[in-house]
């Protein structure tokens, strides 16, 4: 089973980094972005079958290391 | 004064903070590897700077969760004071023994420089010997310095009296400027400026003594 | 076990960089056709990049020997003796190819091969430099490739915990579609501990260590070695991609193992790689290696052996073992989560045979593979030389405050800070003098001593007169480390030149030579390893002739050395040496009256000696409080660089018997401005050994003042000194 982890930012968590690339599309004449946020992809190849034991150990990595929940969020992606 | 400090791979200025401690009279501090699971008996346990672990996925995310961590988090429990600098006081947010988190510098780029810091509290192991308003200029050097905490967690910082060091020029974009902070029982502080590069007279830099002086004069004085 | 057999075609042969000559050496060398993997290596070996062939004639003209000299060229890195049983260990290589097609990962990965050289002799690396070439600020490219290299110098530097504490920056158009990235680390190490690549002991193991094996830059020798056309923005995927962290790890490693009595030879896996470190290391050992290259630890499935040995995936070590030590060595890799694995021997045959799936890929005679390669003595035509321009021929300055501002605050004489600033040049606590000064200094952990390091040339002199410019490199370099107060021991040069296959470009080049040699001799400034990189054009347009010059100096008492801050009002400015108003291909003539023109000022080495010789006494019986070398911008940009650097003004008399801007301007050589307390006794001790020293005027106040009334505050200057970096790169 695959999962995938997206990890962004919170809310209200200042993002420079897409601060900037806000900037940089707008310089490069991409109008009509209102807001970028800059996060990461974490791919996982895991040896469960089982969707919900799958999900709630993905659940227990984010919690203990791939996400800090002080400033970010994290959505998991399962696949077979 | 024992001394233990700790080193992760990609740690980097171990040596530089047992100089500072060594010249502040700490007998040659203990280096103590992540993957051990207990300390030497410590006095004092301080995580350097670096780049632990390529500062990959996020700085100091998985060093925190390294062997050792469990057995600093104890001694922290059982009052050991704990400094961590730069890559040690991200090390030290992500263990959850500081509260908040330090991002990406406001300008997105890696900064080394001399700042002004303001002692911002007497009231801790690290800064009891430094008059609160007293301005040291030690230098900063780092990607990811810019610390942040929910509007709870600062105020509490705040009204604790727990922010230990302020930037008078802040160089990342920090939250209320903040440069260094303590724990809630005032043993672990975390900042981000290297005070353990300016201790050398012949070098020409001493500003960062004081804070070692201060551990060790308190150290001294709660084993006598 | 059989030759693996692939039909080798004309077109491959070209494909592979190699002439028909030179393939016609390949079948004589091997008896036979060689394989493709063979091929590929002698493509890499015989690369300009690996064998020095347009260059080696000329290199020979260095002096390489002095007695403090422990290693000259011809090993990872040269070593010098500093005394108290410790010796510096140093190089400089460029990166510039890869740097241009992708900033960021061409010049990290400069900085951690170079930092690998210096470890691999067994030195803890203790600091690094760059010396850096862009195009015209406003060229469309220049503000991406100055972000990405910068960021890519501190982003490796930084983690790997090395200060970087010196460098230089210059922008000039002739870089344009040629960027040079050139990176210098010093190291130190016990003078009795030198680890060299000698492939010794027969039946010892071979022993790779560190990351593992990826099809990174394929072919990375080859294309160092061709010039650029317009498919290079295609190359991308030859780049290696650095990852610094496992660098620190194995920098730690390699420490540790070289503490133990283990390694009998190792050499680090460069340019070309796996066949460069097994073919060198079999080569001075006068021995032969046999690799299965099955053990090589690989990230991707099915490599053949041609990728294998061709890669230049990054932080890899190669080392010969005491075969009693290789259970400690796996220890002490494993320990530091490094890839361990021992993929051969060492034999009595002389040759260098590989096998994989069972087959034999390769099987090359090293010594012929060496000592056959090319070598061309290409024609060369001597570069015409320019007339001399008089001060009177040149275009005087409307206003000399505001052309001294728009120097101060252009290009090339702007503040480096947004650069330096971004790489750590304070960890390990030992950096007495930053960047920003004439040579950095940086102590020598537990003693008194300290190292004085820059980087240094003028490619404009060099482009205007190869003999002259080639001196003033060193010349300048010399200065700049005698001006802290150190004694300037060695050099690496880094030779960037365009197409040698053109007379006037080897013209430049072995003028160059011709006047380094010079200059390396009379001021006992010995070569002791370098780097040459060629075919730095673009469509027919090659970059100024850069031969830059890495300077390594000792001070015995790191609390002599003097800064280019004078730190305090109403010390006396002293110029010592002579000034004649030389414009000459000066930084005046180029950036504000936008000429070319006027042969560069001639370098007298005898006068050079004499006068650093004596400054250097000066500062070490204390007399001098800070000091800084005259060079691009002329005595009034030095003294004005002294002030911003002491936030105090200074007010100065000119000469008057020349004309103001080239008294201002002029860049003759051999001159110094220093503050002192006593400038009575400065004057005098100069008067004695016949050295012309001119006191300029006092420092003080808020503002710079030239002769009467001339006038401009510090501050203007400063805004406009610290503003360029900003501004372009748009913050």
């Amino acid at each position: 089973m695959k999962a995938k982890v997206h990890v962004t930012l919170k809310n209200g968590v200042l993002d420079p980094q897409g601060k900037a690339i806000h900037n940089a599309l707008g310089s490069l004449g991409f109008e009509g972005v209102d807001e970028v946020r800059q996060g990461k992809v974490i791919e996982l190849d895991l040896a469960d079958t089982d969707e919900a034991a799958a999900r709630a150990k993905v659940e227990e990595m984010c919690k203990k290391l791939l996400a800090n929940t002080v400033i970010e969020n994290y959505a998991i992606e399962l696949s077979a | 004064m024992k001394s233990s400090i700790l080193v992760f791979p990609g740690t980097n200025r171990e040596r530089d903070v047992a100089h500072a401690l060594v010249r502040a009279g700490s007998a040659e501090p203990a280096y103590v590897w992540h993957h051990d699971t207990s300390l030497p008996p410590s006095d004092l346990i301080v995580v350097p700077g670096g780049f632990a672990h390529g500062d990959y996925l996020r700085c100091g995310a998985m060093a925190a969760r390294s062997p050792i961590m469990p057995a600093v988090i104890e001694a922290a429990a059982k009052g050991v004071p704990i400094l961590g600098i730069c890559n040690g006081f991200q090390v030290l947010c992500e263990s959850g023994l500081l509260p908040g988190a330090l991002m990406r510098n406001a300008a997105l780029k890696f900064v080394c420089r001399d700042v002004t810091l303001e002692v911002a509290t007497s009231d801790s192991p690290f800064t009891h010997s430094l008059a609160k308003g007293h301005r040291m200029t030690v230098p900063v050097a780092h990607h990811d310095g810019n610390y942040f905490a929910d509007p709870e967690t600062l105020k509490a910082l705040e009204d604790g009296d727990r922010v230990a060091f302020r930037y008078v020029d802040n160089p990342n974009g920090s939250i209320n400027d903040i440069a260094g902070i303590l724990s809630e029982n005032r043993r672990v502080l975390g900042m981000m400026p290297h005070p353990e590069n300016a201790t050398d007279p012949k070098i020409g830099r001493i500003d960062g003594q004081g804070l070692f002086t201060a551990i060790a004069t308190a150290l001294e004085g709660a084993a006598a | 076990m059989t030759i693996a057999n692939t039909a080798i075609t004309p077109e491959i042969v070209a494909e592979h960089g190699l002439t028909p000559d030179e393939y016609d050496r390949v079948l004589d060398i091997m008896g036979r056709e060689p394989t493709l993997t063979e091929l590929g290596i002698f493509s890499v070996m015989w690369s300009e990049h690996c064998s020095y062939k347009s260059s080696r004639v000329w290199l020979k003209k260095f002096p390489t020997e002095r007695p403090w000299v422990i290693q000259g060229p011809g090993e990872n890195a040269g070593v010098i003796d500093i005394g108290d049983g410790l010796a510096a260990i140093f190089k400089i290589e460029s990166h510039n190819h890869p740097s241009f097609i992708e900033p960021y990962q061409g010049a990290a990965t400069g900085v951690g091969g170079i930092l690998r050289d210096v470890f691999t002799m067994g030195a803890r690396p203790i600091a690094n430099l760059n010396a850096l070439r862009f195009g015209a600020p406003d060229h469309p490219k220049t503000k991406h490739l100055v972000s990405g290299v910068v960021a890519g110098i501190g982003g490796y530097g930084n983690c790997v915990g090395v200060p970087t504490v010196a460098g230089e920056t210059e922008f000039d158009p002739a870089y344009n579609g040629n960027i040079l990235v050139n990176a210098m680390t010093v190291g130190l190490a016990r003078a009795d501990r030198i680890f060299y690549a000698k492939a010794a002991g027969i039946g010892n193991p071979v022993v790779y260590v560190g990351a593992k094996t990826g099809r990174d830059g394929i072919h990375g020798a080859t294309m160092a070695s061709a010039e650029f056309n317009e498919d290079s923005e295609e190359k991308r995927p030859t780049v290696q991609v650095g990852d610094p962290f496992t660098e620190k790890l194995l920098i730690e490693a390699c420490l540790e193992l070289m503490a133990e009595d283990a390694i009998v030879a190792i050499q680090d896996m460069g340019a070309a790689g796996l066949t460069s470190s097994s073919v060198e290391m079999s080569d001075k050992g006068g021995t032969g290696i046999d690799l299965d290259l099955d053990k090589v630890p690989v990230r991707e499935e099915g490599m053949t052996a041609y990728e294998i040995m061709l890669s230049e995936s990054q932080e890899r070590m190669l080392m010969v073992l005491k075969p009693e030590a290789t259970e400690k060595a796996r220890a002490i890799m494993e320990k530091w989560e490094l890839d361990y694995a021992e993929i051969g021997f060492v034999t009595d045959t002389g040759r260098l045979r590989l096998s994989k799936d069972g087959e034999i890929k390769a099987d090359i005679p090293v010594q012929p593979l060496v000592s056959q390669s090319p070598v061309y003595d290409r024609p060369y035509l001597p570069t015409p030389p320019r007339a001399v321009l008089a001060p009177e021929e040149t275009t005087a300055p409307g206003d000399l405050m505001q052309a001294l501002v728009r120097l101060m605050g252009g290009p090339n004489l702007s503040s480096r800070r947004w650069i330096w600033e971004q790489y750590d040049h304070l960890i390990m606590g030992d950096t007495a003098i930053r960047p920003g000064g004439d040579a950095s200094v940086v102590r020598v952990r537990d003693t008194d001593k300290a190292l004085a390091l820059s980087v240094d040339c003028t490619p404009r002199y060099c482009y205007a007169d190869p003999v002259q410019g080639g001196r003033q490199a060193v010349a300048e370099c010399w200065r700049n480390i005698t001006a802290t107060g150190a004694q300037p021991l060695a050099m690496t040069d880094n030779l960037n030149f365009g197409n040698p296959e053109r007379p006037e470009i080897m013209g430049q080049f072995a003028g160059c030579v011709v006047g380094m040699a010079e200059a390396c001799d009379v001021l006992d400034f010995p070569v002791i390893g370098g780097n040459v990189s060629l075919y730095n054009e673009t469509a027919g347009q090659a970059i100024l002739p850069t031969p830059v010059v890495g300077g390594v100096g000792v001070l015995d008492d790191i609390e002599k050395r003097v800064p280019i801050a004078y730190g305090a009002e109403g010390l006396t400015l002293i110029e010592i040496g002579a000034n004649t108003g030389w414009l000459g291909s000066s930084r005046y003539l180029r950036d504000i009256e936008g000429e070319d023109k006027g042969a560069p000022p001639p370098v007298d080495l005898a006068l050079e000696r004499k006068t650093g010789d004596a400054v250097r006494g000066l500062i070490a019986d204390g007399l001098i409080e800070a000091c800084h070398d005259i060079s691009d911008g002329g005595v009034l940009v030095a003294v004005t660089e002294m002030a911003l650097a002491s936030r105090i003004g200074a007010d100065i008399a000119p000469d008057a018997a020349l004309p103001l801007h080239a008294w201002a301007f002029g860049e003759d050589q051999a001159r110094y401005v220093v503050a002192t307390n006593a400038p009575d006794t400065v004057i005098e001790r100069l008067a004695a050994l016949d050295i012309p020293a001119t006191s300029l005027g006092k420092t003080g106040g808020t503002t710079l003042t030239v002769g009467s009334g001339m006038t401009i505050s510090l501050d203007s200057v400063a805004e406009a000194h610290e503003g360029f970096f900003p501004t372009l790169m748009g913050e």
